[in-house]
């Protein structure tokens, strides 16, 4: 069986005291932020419609009927924004054997308890969750948004399979700003993590403390490209 | 306008024959006469109920001579645009956003009597009591219903959605791709606020289309009842759904017991349960939901410890970084940041002390 592999082609150690870690290159944090921007425009033009209470959004965007026109061209944009962190990351993001110990211990992961802990690859199994979370949703927004699209895709499904779809959208979209809070609070909350969107690197100690086989490995990588005679 | 402002203010229609006044008259379907209004909670007490108003289509008198559908397209000044003839007296095929009414032809082989019957419909909004597409409708305002029973689309405030058309269950509302709004039968309400009776009423050549108070609709739609009863058309009946708590437009069938005989008439319409449940508690659970995640984050944040990196999570990075990775470890429990930071397992460790440093990012 192939050794596990966890981190992707680009990570590497960028400086060795202190020790710094590039988590993302430049191509991805674009395409992340951009996804994230699309998101926020969807989610804020999205609860315009989804509540009587929250239709004031639709100011944001220069009134109901641009709202209405924008909310789903950004919804297409945001899905093939999202396509290319799929491909970037979906490997990485695979289940590993201490996924299940990890989840088990849910209770040290939010308080904190980073040491008693498995060490991981590149990802936690939380991280894989919101990344798999944010796949199906997409996908399911995407399918059901298209089939509701009254401009241009009105001819395509019948009116009662359009009541599905109204449903069946309004369900993802709360499932994805649970998903969206989560994903921004673990961010947040687990100091150092920002900068591997921003910079893109994070330091030695965040990685030995979050993921530290994907630190190891990276380390030892490392080894052999300084044995080839570079530094 | 030879008086901008009368001040009389007309009477409510009684009937679609009588003539138009000679004096100008105010409209007499105020802002204040709307017991509905979409995506609005609360809706201002009106201060006086209109006389409830219906239509009655009387199918068994319908002759299929489209005045109606003219009248109607001539009244509200639409275009609708000229299509093929595909060897069917429906013309155009289907509602458009400048078609608010068709006449729907279907051919019946009565199995009782043998006979060949031309069933035709006026097809167009009904009016519901319990309106589907205002329920559906996110943008306030956009949809309201009058106190005489008119449900009315105010196009001003229509996003063009669509969702008008998922709440409906007769398949009556059409968006424009011209001005992106929503359209359909307004049951005449410009001619109603001033005296008179829909367009349709107005013209058709056989009564078949009568208009006036619903008890006035609804009494003679039971003469008619008992006419066609005794005609032999023993199922004839009213046609007024009360799943939808009863319409504004309502047919009298000869095949009552079987609506959808008339091109797809619905047997027991109903607003879709899906429509219902997105529309009701189930958005605000949501809502609820998603306000619980962003507490329950902001209370976690405040209150729990954050999770930061120490200074011997920094020093042990260090040391297996600087060993080249080789920890003598796969990644087991045993993985402690304070036992790495302690063991000094680097084969070259660097000299200075790094175990009282925070962080670990100032280091050079």
């Amino acid at each position: 069986m192939q050794p596990r592999i966890h981190s992707a082609p680009g990570d590497a150690i960028v400086s060795h005291q202190p020790v710094s870690l590039r988590r993302y290159g430049g191509f991805t944090r674009a395409n992340h932020w951009l996804t994230a921007l699309c998101m926020i425009v969807l989610v804020l033009s999205g609860f315009a419609f989804f509540h009587p209470s929250l239709y004031g959004l639709t100011a944001l965007f220069g009134g109901g009927q641009t709202t209405r026109w924008l909310h789903p061209i950004v919804g297409v944009v945001m899905a093939l924004s999202f396509l290319g962190l799929f491909i970037q990351m979906w490997r990485l993001n695979l289940p590993a054997r201490e996924d299940l110990e990890w989840t088990l211990k849910i209770g040290d992961v939010m308080r904190g308890n980073d040491d008693n802990l498995p060490a991981l690859g590149k990802y936690n199994a939380g991280q894989k969750l919101v990344f798999w979370a944010f796949g199906v949703l997409i996908l399911a927004l995407l399918v059901t948004g298209v089939m509701i699209w009254e401009q241009y895709f009105a001819w395509m499904v019948s009116i009662p399979v359009r009541r599905v779809a109204v449903t069946v959208h309004a369900l993802s979209a709360i499932g994805i700003v649970l998903v969206f809070i989560l994903h921004v609070y673990a961010a947040l909350w687990v100091r150092g993590t920002l900068s591997a969107m921003t910079r893109g690197t994070v330091s030695g100690g965040w990685a030995w403390r979050h993921h530290r086989k994907w630190l190891r490995e990276l380390a030892r990588r490392d080894t052999r490209d300084n044995t080839g005679g570079s530094d | 306008m030879s008086n901008p402002n009368p001040s009389t203010r007309a009477p409510q229609p009684l009937t679609a024959a009588a003539n138009p006044p000679v004096q100008p008259l105010a409209s007499n379907l105020l802002a204040s006469d709307v017991v509905r209004i979409s995506a609005t909670a609360h809706v201002p007490e009106p201060a006086r109920q209109l006389t409830q108003v219906a239509k009655l289509i009387d199918v068994s008198k319908c002759i299929g001579c489209k005045a109606c559908q003219s009248a109607c397209v001539e009244w509200n000044d639409l275009d609708p645009e000229i299509e093929d003839n595909v060897g069917v007296y429906d013309n155009p095929a289907d509602l458009t956003p400048d078609l608010f009414t068709l006449m729907r032809f279907s051919e019946y082989e009565n199995p009782d009597t043998g006979n060949l019957e031309w069933l035709i419909r006026k097809d167009g909004c009904m009016h519901c009591a319990d309106p589907g597409c205002l329920k559906a409708c996110p943008a306030p305002g956009a949809i309201v219903q009058y106190s005489n029973g008119i449900v009315d689309f105010i196009s001003d405030n229509c996003i063009g959605c669509g969702y008008c058309v998922a709440g409906c269950p007769f398949d009556i509302p059409r968006i424009s791709k011209k001005t992106f709004v929503s359209t359909k039968c307004t049951l005449c309400s410009d001619r109603v606020a001033v005296g008179q009776g829909p367009a349709c009423a107005k013209v058709c050549p056989t009564q078949c289309i009568t208009f006036g108070p619903k008890e006035d609709m609804v009494a003679l739609a039971n003469e008619r009842i008992v006419d066609l009863q005794s005609r032999g058309f023993d199922q004839a009946g009213l046609y007024d759904p009360q799943g939808v708590g009863g319409t504004h437009v309502m047919y009298v069938l000869h095949h009552a017991d079987k609506p959808s005989l008339y091109a797809g008439l619905p047997e027991d319409p109903k607003i879709s349960p899906l429509v219902e449940a997105l529309k009701g508690p189930a958005k605000l659970v949501g809502l609820a939901a998603a306000g619980a995640a962003l507490v329950g984050a902001a209370l976690h944040g405040l209150f729990a410890r954050a999770n930061k990196v120490a200074a011997e999570d920094e020093a042990a990075a260090q040391a297996l970084v600087d060993a080249g990775g080789h920890d003598g470890s796969d990644g087991a429990a045993s993985d402690r940041a304070s036992d790495r930071a302690r063991g000094g397992i680097g084969t070259d460790p660097p000299p200075a002390d790094r175990h009282g440093h925070g962080g670990g990012s100032g280091r050079t």
